[in-house]
């Protein structure tokens, strides 16, 4: 194994046992969009019967939701646990150590994943347990979880890049509602040609979160439809990758070696 | 009685002049309620197509009763987030000691998380009308909504000052507030109870909630339903939460 491959391995295992040690910190995040599935997917159920709504399980529909939720959480444990890090000066020593900044930023990433893994497989085995039926079926599940760990990966990216920006976990934090506003904006609730207010479709066409969405849920209710996988993973990788080399500019400089 | 409206006076002043100076006390909870009222009234209106949807003030005045009802309750657990933080940094400590009538305390709170939530809901009624929601009600029907939205920022207050005063942290924050996120979306949010399938329907028509919510749809289209039900409901939980909220106080006197 190479220098950089373990130090990453050690920051991953070091990010994901530091929240395991916090039941306060993974909790909420698995159990939250549980909550709101349930509730929600009962709420909305009358939405089944307008004209043109493609399920008729509002529940089929809202899970993708859960996954886009649990990213969102991830970023935030993410974000928050590496302002805490440089809050308490602990990047600072790291600075002072052989550490690759490639290596840490992909281990926190890692340790991400960890979490973001556990949430996807634990929201897709509710809904499957609550009568989901994926309709592109095996492959389709493992798809899903491929994607929803992009997502993962990609907010997680974006909640390291506002840590190394902010330098606080308030900063991060107080990120978090924005962030959440981008679901709320997004075809969460409605499938676009759905929604009335043309100014809300508009927002939610132009709104990248709405293709990650929507990708999860062709695959939940419609079987395998190439051109919304080819948008929800474009969007995804996209994400990712902006976040990532945001994420590594800022962390120049926050490890300058002077 | 003058010595505890002097406490109460006092600290609603100091907690006000805290939010006005700091914007991000201020602009989180006003802009929640905005974000949720843009994300329903404006994504979901299509719901008013729903056969049985019966609501005749539009979507938008439908999803305004439910997200001014919310932000009442949630400009109260804000509040009660300030005097957990009050707790940890000693400031609580020094006014159980300097306080003539403790008591007052608990009214000071009130009186700033009202001060808090008559922000946001300028805000929240000023936007909801430039986006156009219908009024059907008189001007006895809005002031009986928004006097029902009052009587609920004080149950929200009062629930979140009893956590406050008996956990003295700001790690209990998150016990102030899901009992009452769960409260609110077990009711008919999206559309009216009698579309509600499923358990939703017998946990929404159970929570005290829907009544409050309904009479306040009722007030904004102009057809007063249940009014008196849901003030008496609101004015119980008051009185409940009140007590809720003194014997916390009490323990945290006991606590020193």
């Amino acid at each position: 194994m190479t220098d950089t491959a373990h130090q990453v391995l050690l920051i991953a295992r070091r990010s994901l046992v530091r929240t395991a040690r916090q039941p306060g910190t993974w909790i909420p995040p698995l159990a939250f969009p549980l909550i709101l599935m349930a509730v929600n997917s009962n709420g909305l159920r009358a939405a089944t019967h307008l004209p043109g709504f493609p399920t008729k399980s509002f529940l089929a529909f809202f899970v993708p939701f859960s996954f886009m939720q649990g990213a969102l959480f991830a970023s935030g444990i993410a974000g928050t646990d590496l302002a805490r890090d440089i809050d308490t000066g602990f990047l600072n020593r790291l600075a002072l150590t052989p550490v690759r900044g490639s290596a840490l930023l992909l281990g926190q990433i890692g340790g991400v994943l960890g979490l973001g893994a556990a949430q996807a497989v634990i929201y897709l085995s509710v809904a499957l347990a609550f009568g989901v039926h994926i309709d592109a079926g095996a492959g389709g599940a493992i798809l899903i979880l491929v994607l929803a760990l992009g997502a993962a990966a990609g907010f997680g990216t974006l909640g390291l890049w506002i840590a190394l920006r902010t330098g606080s976990a308030e900063g991060v934090q107080s990120m978090f509602p924005l962030l959440f506003f981008l679901l709320l904006l997004s075809s969460m609730n409605l499938p676009r040609n759905l929604i009335e207010v043309s100014w809300f479709r508009d927002i939610a066409t132009a709104n990248p979160v709405s293709y990650m969405i929507e990708a999860l849920r062709s695959l939940v209710i419609e079987g395998w439809n190439l051109e919304a996988l080819a948008l929800g993973f474009g969007v995804t990788i996209g994400l990712t990758a902006v976040s990532l080399l945001l994420a590594s500019r800022q962390l120049r400089v926050r490890m300058a070696r002077t | 009685m003058r010595s505890r409206l002097d406490v109460a006076f006092g600290l609603a002043y100091r907690q006000s002049t805290i939010l006005l100076k700091n914007p991000s006390l201020l602009l989180p909870p006003m802009l929640f309620p905005l974000a949720n009222f843009i994300a329903f009234a404006g994504g979901l209106s299509r719901l008013r197509h729903v056969p049985g949807f019966d609501f005749s003030g539009g979507y938008t005045g439908f999803q305004f009763v439910f997200v001014l009802l919310q932000s009442a309750v949630f400009g109260g657990v804000f509040t009660g987030f300030g005097i957990a933080r009050d707790f940890e940094r000693g400031f609580a400590k020094r006014l159980l000691v300097s306080a003539p009538q403790r008591s007052g305390l608990i009214i000071g709170y009130g009186l700033a998380a009202l001060f808090r939530w008559s922000l946001i809901a300028i805000a929240l009624t000023t936007v909801a009308l430039i986006a156009g929601m219908q009024v059907g009600g008189s001007g006895i029907d809005l002031f009986g909504l928004y006097a029902l939205a009052v009587i609920f920022n004080q149950v929200g207050l009062l629930w979140a000052c009893g956590v406050a005063m008996r956990f003295r942290t700001s790690q209990a924050a998150p016990l102030m507030q899901t009992p009452v996120f769960l409260t609110l979306f077990l009711a008919p949010v999206y559309v009216p109870l009698h579309l509600l399938q499923g358990w939703i329907h017998g946990v929404a028509r159970l929570n005290p909630y829907t009544r409050l919510l309904e009479a306040g749809r009722g007030l904004l289209e102009g057809q007063p339903t249940e009014i008196a039900s849901a003030f008496l409901t609101a004015a119980l939980l008051a009185v409940v939460f009140a007590l809720w909220a003194r014997t916390g106080l009490t323990r945290a006197e006991r606590a020193g």
